[in-house]
This record gives structure tokens, sequence and C-alpha cells, in this order.
């Protein structure tokens, strides 16, 4: 299949548990960046630490695998550097909203031209199960042996307030609609956030008695429904999916293009 | 005055010489007292169509010069003691993945915030083993503007011709002093550029397999080869192993290649040692007090010499050593509690010979200081 | 481009058995169950001639092992 043409078969099977809802994001990402049409050349990946991030170094592109929660610094210098270049920043939960919550905030301000995929497994897997910012209350994790008290972070809100111009969520079970969001995320001018939700089978499905990966995905099935339907307001407990934000607003790197025409009109 | 020279501020003097050197990204965030390179940056790279962004932390204007270096440009930041340690993590991913950049510390005094408006000398340490983990680090420091300026541009060449982060450890005396700088003729200091593969498309490129001269020629992200770029231990390929063989050939690389060239990578300059029993060991703007105790003493008929260190790391151990071998008694000279005393008792044959003369009051350093300290060595009393 | 609405058919499973896992979502998951797993935890097309070619199967593995080959 064409999508084996943008991953570095040498590397596979990959080194995510079985029914790592990773590899779903991963599957989802090829077929969204095949059906743009761009040169590998044109695109960078770059991401952080954790299971999430192993993810680029699986990837025909030019990939950069950085350090804990600074993916988005990382791809900021890339991207304002050579804003030709489509940046991807796929995160894990931790990883973009613990450690790297400034960042995420600061980024979606800026509304440079990024793509940040939040895979949102509610635990820090590559660790061995500690809460995440992501977790929120009443979960089991390995620094939450009498269940969690910390509430959590509801990313498309916080993506929305910090100023991102395309904000969507989706899950491992929904891939078609995942692939469609991917795709609409890399083509949107701006910061981009797509919020996916994805089973951690190992640590968070078996701790929490979610069942494995099947029964997580069928979670997702049962507890999400597409944005402002009337399931909603008959069950607010219900995760929405689709897209919640997708306007326009300066792009950064197109901003500084005319600090740089400013400046140059002033020196001579 | 003509053109090219020029009355301003070190901070500036390093900006200048920056642009020399063909910076054109800057990643940074304000701190005391190195602001005024980010200040100037903001104004000179936008009109050169470089670029200047001010980040959310010292982090990402760490992280953020990395991300640049690799589409191919010369980057730097610059900050003093405190986001110092804050951009460490980066500066080490820097080291492992062979990634060239400059992070200019401006050094203030004291842990913590400490003394910000005031001058020391206390991140020597800092700049050796600040990151984590075994590693090899360049680290460059001036005492004037023209000196400034020459290390910068010396810190990008070494940037380049070793892929490592290199340290510019200046202080708040030397960042916010105004004197003359001279701005050299382009081409009157020679510039290393980034060495990029011959390796054509299609054909297998090694991102990190070092060249017969040790260099390792490398590939700007959005050009042909897609390579993969990590904080792992690598393969030369950039792909993550932890095969014990690759680590340890990896580790020996990234340390070797600065420490085996200390020789090489060793700035320093020399005044009246021909004949001096006294040698006196400095580094920027102490050494400024010390060259004048120097020039004063030897008018007095004293044999007083200075070495000033220009290269901090790797510790030019053979050259300090080779300078003290005949001095009855040598003198550090610095604005911390002995940092690089301690290395100098390392290098020399006779350590107990070893003598510090500092302050760490936030003052400069002054002559008279210098002066009552060697009485007091020499059993004269102040 | 006028799109022709004939629904594709099925060649042929292509199922990388190096890389499949067992985690069995496809086995769960397809609406017409086609697949299941063998005694090696591999999947199989143990009834490929109920497959629709939906391809959800192939859209759904994490690990990259399905591959759905139409006519």
């Amino acid at each position: 299949m064409a999508v084996k043409d943008f991953i570095r078969e040498r590397f596979f099977p990959h080194i995510w548990c079985p029914g790592c809802g990773h590899g779903i994001v991963l599957n989802s990402l090829l077929r969204a960046v095949e059906s743009l049409g761009m040169s590998k050349n044109e695109i960078v990946m770059v991401s952080g630490i954790g299971c999430s991030s192993r993810i680029s170094g699986y990837l025909d592109f030019h990939t950069l695998h950085t350090i804990h929660g600074r993916a988005l610094a990382f791809a900021t210098g890339v991207k304002l550097s050579r804003p030709e270049l489509n940046l991807i920043v796929p995160m894990g939960d931790g990883d973009a909203l613990a450690i790297g919550g400034n960042h995420f905030i600061h980024a979606a301000r800026r509304n440079i031209d990024l793509t940040a995929i939040v895979m949102n497994n509610r635990i820090y897997g590559m660790t061995g199960g500690q809460f995440s910012p992501l977790s929120g209350c009443g979960v089991m994790a390995t620094t939450a042996p009498f269940a969690t008290v910390d509430q959590s972070f509801d990313v498309a809100e916080l993506a929305r307030a910090a100023g991102a111009t395309f904000v969507a969520r989706s899950t491992t079970y929904h891939v078609q609609q995942l692939t469609k969001l991917l795709r609409e995320a890399i083509l949107h001018e701006g910061f981009s956030v797509v919020e996916v939700l994805t089973q951690c089978p190992t640590y968070f499905g078996r701790r929490n008695k979610m069942g494995g990966a099947v029964e997580m995905m069928k979670w997702f099935k049962d507890n999400t429904t597409p944005v402002g339907s009337k399931a909603k307001t008959e069950n607010p407990a219900l995760i929405e999916r689709g897209i919640f934000v997708q306007t326009e607003r300066p792009e950064y790197c197109k901003a500084y293009d005319q600090v740089i025409e400013r400046a140059q009109k002033g020196k001579k | 005055m003509k053109p090219n020279t020029k009355f301003l501020q070190g901070n500036e003097a390093c900006v200048e010489g920056a642009l020399y050197a063909g910076l054109r990204f800057f990643a940074g965030y304000p701190i005391t007292p190195s602001t005024e390179i980010a200040e100037t940056l903001s104004a000179r790279l936008p009109q050169i169509g470089g670029k200047f962004i001010q980040m959310e932390d010292e982090i990402a204007s760490m992280c953020a010069i990395i991300g640049a270096s690799l589409t191919g440009h010369k980057v730097m930041t610059a900050t003093s003691g405190p986001g110092f340690s804050l951009k460490q993590e980066a500066l080490g991913y820097a080291v492992m993945a062979e990634i060239p950049c400059v992070v200019v510390n401006v050094q203030r005094g004291g842990p913590s915030t400490g003394n910000p408006t005031h001058v020391a000398q206390g991140d020597v340490m800092q700049a050796r083993w600040g990151t984590h983990g075994d590693h090899a680090i360049v680290t460059l420091t001036a005492s004037n503007h023209q000196d400034v300026f020459a290390m910068t541009v010396e810190a990008f060449n070494i940037a380049e011709t070793y892929r490592t982060p290199v340290i510019l450890l200046f202080d708040e005396v030397v960042g916010h002093m105004r004197e003359k700088l001279v701005i050299p003729a382009p081409g009157e200091i020679p510039l290393v550029e980034r060495l990029r593969t011959s390796v054509p498309g299609g054909v297998d490129y090694h991102p990190y397999l070092p060249r017969e001269d040790g260099r390792l020629p490398m590939s700007d992200f959005g050009g042909v080869h897609r390579y993969n770029v990590t904080g792992l231990f690598h393969d030369m390929w950039g792909f993550p192993s932890d095969n014990p063989g690759v680590v340890h050939g990896l580790m020996r690389h990234l340390v070797d290649k600065i420490e085996n060239n200390a020789g090489q990578l060793a700035r320093y300059k020399e005044f009246e040692l021909q004949d001096a029993d006294t040698v006196l060991i400095s580094y920027g703007s102490a050494a400024r007090s010390a060259l004048h105790v120097v020039r004063n003493r030897r008018a007095r008929g004293e044999k007083l010499g200075l070495l000033e260190l220009q290269t901090l790391w790797p510790f030019p151990a053979a050259l300090v050593r080779d300078h003290c071998a005949r001095a009855r008694s040598v003198v550090v000279v610095e604005m911390n509690t002995g940092q690089i005393m301690r290395e100098v008792k390392a290098a020399v044959k006779n350590p107990e010979n070893v003598f510090l003369a500092n302050r760490i009051d936030g003052t400069l350093i002054t002559p008279t200081d210098i002066r009552n300290i060697l009485r007091l060595i020499q059993g004269r009393g102040v | 481009m006028v799109e022709t609405q004939t629904k594709p058919k099925l060649k042929e499973h292509r199922i990388n058995r190096a890389w499949c896992k067992g985690c069995g979502i496809c086995v769960a998951f397809c609406p017409k169950q086609v697949l299941e797993l063998d005694d090696q935890d591999k999947a199989v097309a143990a009834r490929p001639e109920d497959c629709i070619a939906c391809k959800l199967c192939e859209l759904r593995c994490p690990d990259l092992a399905i591959e759905i080959i139409t006519e």
C-alpha cells in the first residue's frame, strides 16, 4: 500500500504494546499525509519524549526526537527559520500539557503554523503508568494508589482559550473521522490542535479495570458524540468529537515577514 | 570616528561579532545583564532578513535555536546564570545530537536571583558540568570588547567545526561596560561555514559518520536527506541504539572530539610571562585588573606576568602547566570561590604554590585588591 | 474526475504476521466477523467470502499489519 512509502519499514514491528492506540494514530496520520500529496522532504516531524514521541522515528520525514515537553519549542525554531516546511508535532498528554504546558499555550497564542497532535491516553506509559494532567479524578495509577484527586484539563477548551485557530478531537475508534481531522489540521494555516483519545491497555486499561484495547475502544464509541449533537444535551458526560475551532488569525511566520519589511524600510 | 569604529557595550560587541560570523536566528528571553543582546538583535536581525523570536522562557529559547540550526542557520541564544540553568537540559541535547549553536551567559552574582545587576564569575563550573551526564563542552570568555567580538566569531567557528554547542561566558562588567570596538573588514577573520554533505539525494547519507578529518557533514532539514535526530544514543543514521558498542563509541566520540583537541581549542593571551616568577592567571573582567597590576608592578621591577585564559573549557591544562613551570607562585584572579583555581592546582606540578585572589561581593576585583593579596602571599603584609 | 459508485471487491487480505501483535482490534470491530486470531494469536481472514472490503480493519490496525487488496 502507498502509505508504506511514508514509513521506515526496517524499524517494524514497532515498540508499542499490543493494542496500543498510538499505532492507530500513526496509521491515520499516514493516510492523512498520503491524501495531501506532499513531498516527504517538505515534512518535519518533531516529538518530545514518551511512548507517543517514538512515532517520529517510524516516519520517513525529517524527524526530530527531542526532550520531554519541548517539542513545540523545537518546532517553533524549525518553522520560523524555514516557514515553507510543514511541521507536525505529535505529543503525549503529559508531554504536551504537564511539562510542555507552557509551550503549548504560547505556540497557540502566537498562532504559528504547527500541527499539534495530542495523543491522550491519560497516563504516562513509558515510565510505567503514572497519572497525567489528563487522567482526571478517580483514576488509579502507580502514583495514585488511592485514586487521583487531580482535576484534568479540557484540551480543546485550553487550546481555544490560548488562541489556537484549529481545534478538533477524535478517537482511535473513529479512524475515518480522525484521518479527516488530521488532514484538515495539516492544511490549516495557523496553530492547529487535534486531541486523539487513544488507549493504553497496558497501564491505564488494566489498572482501571477497563479491559483490553477492544473494550477501551468500545468505551470511546459509547462515550463520545459528534460536536453539537442532541445526545450531548441529554447526557452532558459524553465527550464531543469533531471540530471545535476553525478560524483565521494572522499566522506568526507571515506576521514576522512584516517585521522584516518594516525593519528593512527603516534602514535604507 | 571611522564607520567601522564603534563605542558600545560588551553585549553589543557580542552582537556585532555574531552578525559578522553569520548569525541568522536568535531566540531569547529577557534576563539581566544579558538583555541588551536580545534587544539589539531584535532590531538587527530582521534588517538582514534574519529571525528574532522572544520565547516564553529560557528553555524554549534553547530548544528553538537547536531547531533552527537544523535548517542550516547559524543560531544563538543569550542569558544569565538562572536562565543558563534552565537551558541545561536542551544544551545536553545539542551535545548529544551534535547540533552547532552558541549560548551566551553574561554572568551575574550568586545562586538564585542573587545579585542580578552586579558582576561575578560563578558559572564557570555550571558551563562545564551544568548539563546532565558525561560530556565535553567548549567555553570561551573575554575581558574587553575587541576580544568579545573575536571570541564570539570563534564560538561560531568552533560550533560549526566540531558540531557542538559553544558557550560564551561573559560577565556583567564586560557586558555593560562601554569601550571602543573596531569591527574587522569582511574576510579579515576567517569564518567557518556549515559543512554540508556532498552525498546526493537518493544515496545513503550518514549524519553521524565522521569523515577522516573528524568532521560530520550536515544536511539541512527540508533538504533531500530525511534522517532522524534524537537525544538517545544513536547509530550513524541517527536512529536509537542501546547496543553497548554503539553507546561506548558515541560517548567516546562526543568527549574525544573536544578533549583531544584541547590544545587546538586553547585561546589565550600572554603578558610579560617570559621571566615571571609570579604568574597571574585570570579571565573575563578580572583579567583587566590583573593586567593593570602586572603593568604597574613591572614598572617597579617586579617579575609579574599574566596568562589570560580565553578558552576555559576544555581546560588548557598543558598550557597552564608549561607557563607555570618556573613560577614561584601562581595566583588565580577570579570572581568566585576558586572554580578555575581548582583546575590550575590540578594542572601544575606544585599545587601548593597556587593561590586565589578573588572577590565575591558583586564588585569588580581591583588592582589594589590583587596587589594586597600578592603582598600577603609574599609575606609582606598589606 | 467522475467517481464510479461500484463497491470495491475483495481480492486478498494481506496480513503481515511479523508485524501483527494479536491485539484483536480487527477481529472485534469487523462488521462481518471475517477475521479471527489463530492459535499463534495472529489475525487471519477466516471467512473472506463475507468481506465487504470496508477496510476498517486496515485503518484500525495499530501495527500496520493488514492490507485489504481490492480488484
